[in-house]
């Protein structure tokens, strides 16, 4: 029988304390690991919203305001860009694609983008993975629509369902398009994304809506039906930003440059990733904040480990006397107790890992289904082993403390047994 | 009795706790030869268990030196001195000698965890360490061997100490010390744990050092040492 044997059955003989102990290492190692996975994931989704798009363009203004409206559907623009510009900006050498975005109208509280067909094909998220249809297919006519995963969801639409836009983002918005409604044509899978909560409209449904409006409502007098609307030319006469892909990404600073100095309108050019990363780190603070406390609550269980073995000391200071008495050596009895830290925490860790794996388990195939948040499994990161590491040292430190006192007592205590 | 047949020799043995404290002993001479008995007596307080302390080498002398066969165990560093101990000792206690969570079986076999030579004498007599604690067991009166797996906390207080006793022999130690075995065990248990004792440190040839508060013991020993005979001087003022 050795030491570790030893060790094994004395742990054993106070499993009820160990296995409480065990748990509170574990559960903290669960919160510590989740929120730590929750944050580079949100991130990661967060930065990954849109990606293989080189530029946006739009009127000139703040940079993150731009991306704001034109990726993450938030405010509105103050300035338009001419479709003048728009062609401009498509007919230059060094632009492989453009998608225009309209914004401004909206459905139950839903966005509403107007676009080209090409947005479903350059529209990238999550390192490049493109837009799906769950149900039907892309916009033709004038009056079809593509809707977000939310929003069919939320009020239950499917392909062939109607529905009607209004003027502006609120959700009881008076002034109705009631008169020009809406097809369902096609519903995206969920991305985790902005996307989920948009509604897809041609520019030139956009147009139709607004054809017989003037400045922000209707020409009293001018009332023109969804046929004639069909029946006019529908060209945009400006745009609220612009998707580029470039042909090459050495043109970027040199592209940018020209759309920023554009002489005809003040215009902007910004990275999208660039601003996003910039985004995401306005917002950090709370990021950080969230782990301090999930590294506290792991303080917090080893704190109890300490505890539990502080006061199981008495009862085993019996234990060391006996062990002292047999010729054990010190190192070996410091070991038993500093061992057991180690043991305890380790198992902590294991169980956590388990648990949180569980977690995933059940609740993974929900959240991609749902909001396409695509969390991953095992194994854990390198981030995430050096925090296990830290929780390792930390539970050897919590060790110590009792490893050293126990120490003394054989010190002090000499051949009587203290009772 | 010269010092090379001593089990244990003392010589201008001083010992205090703490340096701010009174001296707790003051034995300017005392040897136990090997294989002989001794009955150690001596009101509470008077240093019994601090003498063993410093005998088993778990505490340092503060003068004088305590030497164990041919070994000054006051010269011996940390770990060569708990080897040592597990080499050349047996240690029971008054009460609690016993892991709780070890069988029987188990409690006896620890001291051959602690000490090779142990377990090679154990085995060199009964085959195997583990044949030799069933001997032990057997001759102290527990020969039940359903009752050698059981954990040692399921025994009577008279088990216990019995356990305890066949854990201190086996390997036949040159030493053993007791401090008060018998003080939990009523009178009919004492005579008999005493002489069951006795009987296996003679086979054994091992020194036996026992303390006791019970004068009626003290005929069945070799020799009776009192403390008294070497009270401290009271420390000048
Ligand atoms: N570990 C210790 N630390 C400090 N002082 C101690 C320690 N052990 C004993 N003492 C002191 O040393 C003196 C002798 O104690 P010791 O335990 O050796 O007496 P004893 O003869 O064994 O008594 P008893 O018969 O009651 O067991 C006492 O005054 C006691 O307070
Ligand atoms: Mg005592």
């Amino acid at each position: 029988m050795s030491m570790l044997t030893l060790a094994r059955k004395s742990v054993w003989n106070r499993r009820s304390t160990a296995a409480l102990v065990v748990l509170s290492i574990a559960l903290s190692v669960v919160l510590l690991l989740g929120v730590e996975r929750l944050r580079t994931d949100a991130r990661a989704s967060f930065t990954d919203t849109l990606s293989g798009t080189d530029l946006i363009v739009g009127a000139r203004g703040s940079a993150v305001n731009l991306l704001l409206y034109s990726v993450f559907r938030i405010g509105d623009a103050t300035n338009n860009v001419s479709w003048r510009s728009y062609l401009a900006l498509a007919a230059r050498p060094e632009v492989a694609w453009t998608v225009p975005l309209s914004l401004g109208d909206s459905h139950r509280g839903f966005r509403v983008l107007g676009t080209e067909v090409s947005y479903f094909e350059h529209y990238r998220h999550a390192g490049g993975t493109p837009l799906r249809f769950a149900a039907g297919a892309v916009f033709d006519d004038v009056f079809d629509a593509v809707l977000g995963a939310d929003v069919a969801r939320r009020y239950g639409y499917t392909v062939g369902d109607t529905l009607t836009l209004a003027h502006g983002a609120g959700k009881a918005s008076f002034a109705e398009h009631a008169d020009k409604p809406f097809v369902v044509r096609g519903i995206l899978a969920p991305t985790g994304t902005p996307v989920d909560r948009t509604v897809h409209v041609g520019l030139r449904g956009i147009e139709a809506i607004h054809a017989d409006w003037f400045a922000g409502g209707p020409v009293p007098g001018l009332r023109l039906s969804a046929a004639e609307v069909r029946a006019r030319a529908l060209t945009p006469k400006s745009v609220t930003a612009v998707m580029v892909g470039l042909k090459s990404k050495t043109q970027l600073f040199n592209v940018q440059r020209a759309i920023n100095e554009f002489s005809d309108e003040p215009l902007m050019a910004i990275l999208p990733a660039l601003t996003t990363q910039q985004l995401w780190d306005l917002l950090a603070v709370g990021e950080h904040v969230l782990l301090g406390v999930a590294a506290l609550v792991v303080v917090c269980g080893l704190l109890a480990m300490m505890t539990a073995l502080m006061t199981g000391l008495n009862e085993r200071r019996r234990e060391m006397a006996i062990l002292r008495a047999l010729g054990a050596r010190y190192v070996q009895i410091f070991g038993l107790v500093l061992g057991e830290a180690l043991l305890l925490t380790v198992a902590g860790i294991g169980l956590g890992l388990l648990l949180l794996q569980a977690l995933l388990l059940l609740v993974l195939p929900l959240l991609n289904a749902r909001v396409g948040l695509s969390i991953a499994g095992w194994p854990p990161s390198w981030h995430e082993l050096t925090l296990l590491g830290a929780v390792l040292l930390a539970g050897f430190i919590a060790g110590l403390v009792p490893a050293l006192r126990v120490y003394r007592y054989s010190l002090a205590d000499g051949l009587t047994i203290k009772l | 009795m010269s010092d090379a047949a001593s089990a244990i020799a003392i010589e201008d043995l001083r010992f205090r706790w703490q340096p701010t404290r009174d001296w707790v002993l003051d034995i300017p001479r005392l040897a136990i030869a090997r294989g002989e008995s001794v009955f150690l007596a001596g009101p509470s307080g008077s240093g019994k268990t601090s003498l063993l302390s410093l005998i088993t080498g778990i505490a340092q002398p503060t003068e004088g030196c305590v030497r164990i066969l041919d070994t000054r165990i006051d010269h011996l560093r940390g770990a060569a001195r708990d080897r040592f101990r597990a080499d050349h000792f047996g240690i029971v206690f008054q009460l609690f000698n016993l892991l709780p969570y070890l069988s029987v079986l188990e409690n006896v076999l620890l001291s051959c965890e602690f000490s090779a030579a142990r377990a090679q004498r154990a085995a060199r007599r009964s085959g195997t360490p583990a044949g030799e604690a069933v001997r032990l067991l057997g001759r102290l009166g527990l020969t039940d061997p359903q009752l050698h797996r059981r954990p040692a906390t399921e025994l009577s207080v008279g088990q216990q100490q019995r356990v305890a006793a066949a854990r201190a022999l086996i390997g036949s130690p040159p030493v053993i010390v007791a401090d008060e075995p018998t003080s939990a065990l009523d009178a009919d248990l004492r005579t008999e744990f005493v002489t069951l004792l006795l009987q296996e440190v003679v086979e054994a040839g091992s020194a036996l050092l026992f303390v006791s508060h019970d004068r009626q013991l003290a005929a069945a020993f070799d020799r009776e040492v009192d403390l008294r005979r070497f009270a401290p001087a009271p420390t000048p003022p």
